[in-house]
């Protein structure tokens, strides 16, 4: 390994809208290593690998390619470049052969025809060099995402890539999948080829990076040899500490013991293949149920079939004591079930839409199109919760697109409250909002456990989930581990090594 | 280099499955077959060789246009001007023959030059602006018809003119009373027309990145596929064809009608469709085109045949096949998601 | 709080109609335009409504009484178009409509008003059939619009010509069925009224209920309005059908004014003029909101368009043309990417970085080349 990088970036700052994603991050690859670049949502991973393959200018900071500055206005002259990327989605057309589909754009050609012989015979010597045999006149669509994946390498490869960026490239394959695939990108790295991986199963990490750049709010933390790095300090490097900037919300867990009597909702063996593994889980009212784990664990899938939003394929699932048949989000919005989901723009609000619209939505959903909601409570009802939610601007007649990610929060919470749910799932609530609307949302949520609400709140960030949660599910590799109490001593740390333990089992 | 190498063998039956890939083209085929048996079962003369002649005679035109459109449907655009294009470009013929005296050579090639620009112009207006291709050839479909009817609202005969007696001389295959046939040329252009339009899908850059770009055309942009360039080309190539349409048309009936080709991209659409092309992109064949353009003429053949039906059957046959291949298409693309997750 | 309230009650109002008039002003004024061209060609009788034979008459009433049906469909496209779909089946429906009720009336009593009644029933009950099948088709079987709705648009004239037997069947000039389209209501002719009616009935349907806000809400974002417990399948099928019992009404309107049905030529081309005015309209295909005035418009716009060339002297076929430069002008406006393009000489140069970026660049270029 030549310690002459091949990559070097510098001071990478990049802002969006008043929004830092990346402050002064430093980052070096070296020739023929395997660089992991690890962190939460929003750490700042996906921007950093965008200003390398060009999709997005740096706005200071510098990158040297093999010692020269560089600076990449598109993906294709990235590629030009020797960049190349593999991403989680296989950006390849499945309606075209194997054959094809490694040499689209740069067929080898007879005058003006492609010369489909010479193209096959070239498709399977590049497989064969990484070690897979496929029929390359069969179209890419007849083989597993794995498979495809693999194909996707090799032409990156092919295309005389001195760089390869894997971003999340194994998160829908299976456990013999991702061997293959590890072991094509050993063998890539012995030949020279320097790799940035990025993925959430920390395993697949240890097992094949030799290095790891740890990120968290678009800082750097710092570079490690990945042997010389234990996981539970990279979880820890990963999660951070919440600095004294909120407000400390007291917890109640000591004072106010929900009564664990009927659970509001009780899942029993609960799963969905290739989702979440089958799991069991109750809350109860006026109780807060964190769910821990990193990106990827499971997290968002596991509320998901409980709000209805994915179909469950396996177990039981009961509310109220009775056992649920149909379930979708219409019929848990009828039983009292309310859910916040991860991605507001794409999955929670309707942009165009009003304030005041996106909050009574689902009360009118509930309702029926024919039985309106009356103006005048519509009106009473949205200026109470611009109100006691403090959404700026007030006023209701603003497209929500307008507003910031906080207010936008509030204003898709306020749509839930207006139907007075019995459950309340929070998936992420306070990602990637300021540090005021996020005190408020936990104040929230904390103030309606107390009034009886069950909550189902996941987050990303351990503190939050300790504070406010009265039990926490923890999850690791779309499985759920362990429930643990919040007994005074509940720490963060606790939770880390609940995920590491369980990671050094298997 | 290791020796454990990984082995997989296409398992998944998909649309784009080796085998059902060709499911649909393979129902076109075997209609077309059972179409024809019903017809010679039942009806005299039916099995005479200039009956199936016939059907590429009387939609010559038809087939050359739904080929462009086939290149269009592959990219996954549509594109409703050709039957004004079509007309336009029929008339356009007469007029520069006629009222401006310009030799017919050049009228023809100044009129296939104009349609592959206009095509052009389309296309870039989509790939560029980001206009809907139904919006964008909703342009077209109205503004060639109104250039056509202010050339002239009325038939206008070329008649007097040699050159286009060409077009309807015939070529024997045989003698035609002794079970042989025979075809006028437009059928060759057409033949050619297909012919060309096969190699250039299958075996160009051009051809295979339609395919790409239907297939899904932000991994054709990810994969470094000019993608800009194959876009503007398909309606260049559907302008072109619709434009060889009307000076086919102007062939084979010696004049130019105004109101000619009057709702034909829908026939076209309909025969792509028929043929086993995926509407949205990136599965279909030209020669399925070729099977579905024979399915319509052939169920016209049959209803005239018959005399018991009428012609409006044609239509309501031809929605209820469309139905069925849409629905087809559909269950073959769910069996496929299914087996992936 | 009371106060709050009185003042968000009061902005809303205020926002809302500055929403609404910031849509509109552009329709509005081109319509104003070719209102004032026709007027400086033709004088003030063009807008100026005259009375004869008991029916208002007049230039631009009559363009507004031969324009009923279009509106009729293109309200309906409307509500589909919101939900990001399309209904491209309704120019067949057209002539289904009008091919079932002259069919009906012809083999009977023509005189008799339960023989019109039931045959306007029945027309209508199709015609709204159809339009479900559609929507099925869309929010059950997940096909594109466009896709499920071309069946139709092949299909259904071939439909109507196997009702009407391939003839043109014509209904007595005496039948009370005529009334639909060329009678009148104190001196308003009927298909002004019922246009009138039906865009009424569908303001107050979409406005008073919360029918429109769900409509918009699931063609702005269909995902976010299933999470939010939306029924968003049997509202899609709502629409589709309200869009086709609004087709089948233009045909009965457009058949009854020529006192016959033709199912080749009825309705020709009138969904693509349909689809036009609610572009016009500032209806964005895209879906979301929606605008059912704007619309209204937009039909005004292209009424008065086609009496407009001819009042000016040009040849009736360049209506096509004019319609042709509309839609590009449209499409054009509505594109983001067009608007950069076109004003990206406006803005000069994006002032550039530090000279240190523009010796990166050149780095890149050697590096690209």
């Amino acid at each position: 390994m030549s310690d002459e990088p091949i990559v070097q970036m510098t001071g990478i700052t990049k802002d969006f809208t008043g929004v830092r994603a990346l402050d002064g991050v430093d980052f070096t690859l070296r020739p023929g290593e395997i660089h992991a670049v690890m962190g939460e949502n929003g750490a700042g991973k996906s921007t950093l690998i965008k200003v390398l393959t060009g999709v997005h200018t740096p706005d200071a900071g510098q990158i040297r390619l093999d010692g020269r500055p560089v600076r990449f206005n598109s993906p294709k002259a990235a590629q030009a470049g020797g960049i190349s990327t593999v991403y989680q989605e296989v950006n390849l057309t499945e309606n075209l052969s194997v054959a094809e589909n490694l040499f689209a754009g740069r067929e080898p050609r007879l005058g003006p025809f492609i010369n489909f012989r010479a193209m096959r015979r070239r498709a399977r010597a590049l497989l064969e060099d990484i070690g897979i045999d496929l029929n390359v006149a069969a179209p890419l669509g007849s083989y597993s995402i794995a498979m495809q994946q693999l194909v996707a390498i090799a032409r990156a490869v092919d295309i005389k890539a001195k760089v390869l960026i894997l971003d999340e490239p194994t998160s829908s394959l299976d456990r013999d999948e991702v061997a293959v695939l590890l072991r094509v990108m050993r063998r890539l790295a012995e030949n020279g080829t320097a790799m940035v991986f990025i993925s959430h199963f920390l395993d697949q990490v240890y097992e094949i990076s030799d290095r790891m750049t740890v990120l968290r709010n678009g800082t750097l933390v710092g570079e490690w040899e990945s042997a010389a790095l234990p996981e539970s300090d990279l979880i820890g490097h990963m999660l951070g500490r919440e600095a004294a900037t909120l407000e400390q919300i007291e917890r109640q867990a000591g004072e106010h013991k929900p009564d664990r009597g009927e659970p509001i909702v009780s899942a029993k063996g609960l799963g969905r293949k290739g989702s979440i593994a089958p799991y069991d889980l109750e809350v109860h009212a006026g109780e807060v149920v964190g769910l821990a784990g990193l990106l990827g664990s499971g997290r968002t899938e596991t509320v998901r079939l409980i709000a209805g939003a994915d179909r469950h394929d396996s177990g039981t699932l009961a509310f109220e004591g009775k056992s649920v048949g149909s379930h979708n989000p219409r019929t848990a919005a009828l039983r009292g079930i309310a859910f916040c989901p991860e991605n507001r723009k794409t999955e929670g609000l309707v942009g165009d839409l009003t304030v005041a619209e996106n909050m009574i939505l689902a009360m009118q959903a509930s309702k029926g199109w024919a039985r309106t909601v009356p103006p005048a409570q519509r009106s009473r009802l949205v200026a109470e919760f611009i109100e006691k939610l403090d959404i700026r601007p007030a006023n209701p007649d603003l497209p929500v697109k307008n507003l910031s990610g906080g207010n936008q929060q509030k204003v898709l919470l306020a749509r839930w409250m207006l139907i007075e749910p019995k459950l309340l799932i929070l998936d992420e609530p306070t990602r990637g909002i300021d540090v005021g609307a996020k005190a408020d949302i936990q104040r929230l949520v904390t103030e309606l456990s107390g009034d009886g609400m069950a909550v189902l709140f996941v987050s990303a960030e351990l503190d939050e989930v300790t504070r406010l949660s009265d039990r926490i599910a923890v999850l690791r590799d779309r499985e759920l581990i362990a429930t643990l109490e919040t007994e005074a001593d509940m720490t963060s740390e606790k939770i880390v090594d609940t995920i590491v333990a369980k990671g050094g089992d298997q | 280099m290791s020796t454990d190498t990984l082995t997989e063998r296409p398992a998944r039956s998909t649309l784009f499955d080796g085998l059902s890939r060709y499911i649909p083209i393979g129902a076109t085929v075997a209609l077309l077959v059972v179409m024809y048996l019903v017809g010679t079962g039942n009806y005299r003369n039916f099995g005479e060789p200039q009956v199936v002649a016939n059907l590429f005679v009387n939609n010559a035109a038809l087939l050359i246009i739904a080929v462009g459109m086939t290149f269009v449907i592959l990219s996954g655009g549509i594109d409703l001007s050709v039957g004004s294009v079509m007309a336009f470009s029929a008339m356009s013929c007469a007029w520069l023959t006629v009222e401006a005296g310009i030799p017919a050579e050049t009228a023809v090639a100044m009129v296939l030059v104009l349609g592959t620009v206009s095509g052009a112009a389309t296309g870039a207006v989509i790939h560029y602006f980001n206009v809907q291709p139904f919006i964008a050839t909703l342009a077209g479909l109205f503004l060639y018809r109104g250039l056509t009817l202010q050339i002239s609202d009325r038939d206008v005969a070329i008649r007097d003119n040699a050159f286009f007696d060409w077009g309807m001389e015939r070529t024997e295959f045989g003698n035609v009373r002794d079970g042989g046939f025979s075809l006028p040329n437009i059928v060759f252009i057409a033949g050619a027309v297909v012919l060309i339009a096969f190699v250039v899908l299958h075996y160009t850059r051009f051809g295979r990145g339609v395919y790409a770009v239907g297939g899904s055309e932000q991994s054709a942009l990810l994969m470094g596929l000019p993608v800009a360039r194959t876009k503007v080309g398909v309606y260049a190539v559907s302008g072109f064809c619709a434009a060889l349409g009307g000076v086919v048309a102007a062939f084979s009936t010696k004049s130019a009608d105004p109101l000619g080709g009057l709702g034909l991209e829908l026939d076209a659409i309909a025969a792509v469709v028929v043929g086993g092309a995926l509407l949205t992109g990136g599965a279909g064949f030209v020669l399925g085109t070729v099977a579905g353009v024979m399915v319509m003429g052939m169920l016209s053949t049959i209803i005239s045949f018959d005399g018991r039906f009428s012609s409006w059957w044609a239509r309501i046959i031809v929605g209820i096949l469309l139905l069925a291949f849409i629905l087809l298409q559909r269950v073959l693309a769910r069996s496929g998601e299914k087996r992936k997750t | 709080m009371s106060a709050l309230l009185d003042r968000s009650k009061s902005a809303a109002r205020a926002a809302w109609a500055h929403q609404y008039f910031r849509r509109l002003i552009w329709p509005l004024g081109v319509l104003l335009v070719l209102i004032v061209v026709n007027i400086a060609v033709t004088g003030f009788d063009f807008i100026i409504p005259s009375v004869h034979d008991g029916r208002l008459g007049g230039a631009f009433v009559n363009i507004l009484r031969r324009s009923a049906p279009l509106l009729l469909i293109a309200l309906g496209m409307t509500l589909v178009i919101a939900t990001k779909g399309i209904d491209l089946s309704v120019g067949a429906v057209y002539a289904i409509g009008a091919a079932i009720a002259c069919q009906w009336i012809i083999g009977r009593d023509q005189m008799s008003l339960g023989v019109v009644f039931v045959a306007v029933a029945i027309a209508i009950a199709v015609a709204a059939a159809i339009g479900a099948w559609n929507g099925l088709m869309v929010a059950n079987f997940g096909i594109q619009p466009i896709v499920a709705t071309l069946i139709l648009m092949i299909a259904g004239r071939g439909i109507a010509q196997l009702i009407t037997g391939g003839q043109i069947p014509s209904v007595s000039d005496e039948t009370p069925f005529v009334e639909l389209g060329r009678g009148a209501v104190l001196t308003i002719p009927v298909p002004i009224i019922i246009a009138g009616v039906v865009l009424a009935a569908l303001a107050l349907l979409t406005r008073t209920t919360a029918l429109g806000m769900l409509l918009e809400s699931v063609g702005g974002n269909p995902e976010a309005s299933r999470l939010a417990g939306i029924r968003s399948k049997s509202i899609t099928v709502l629409v589709y059908l309200v869009c086709g019992l609004c087709a089948g009404l233009a045909g009965l309107i457009g058949a009854a004014n020529l006192g016959s049905a033709d199912a080749n030529n009825g309705g020709l081309w009138i969904e693509l003029d349909a689809i036009l005015a609610v572009v016009i309209g500032g209806t964005a295909l895209l879906g979301g909101r929606f605008f059912l005035l704007g619309t209204t418009i937009g039909v005004a716009i292209i009424g008065t368009l086609e009496v407009t060339i001819i009042n000016i002297g040009l040849s009736s076929q360049w209506q096509f043309t004019a319609k042709a430069i509309v839609v590009l002008v449209v499409a054009l406006l509505q594109s983001p990417e067009f608007r950069a393009w076109v004003a990206k000489p406006l803005r000069g140069k994006r002032p550039g970085g530090a000279p240190s970026a523009k010796a990166e660049s050149t780095g890149e270029e050697a590096l690209v080349k």
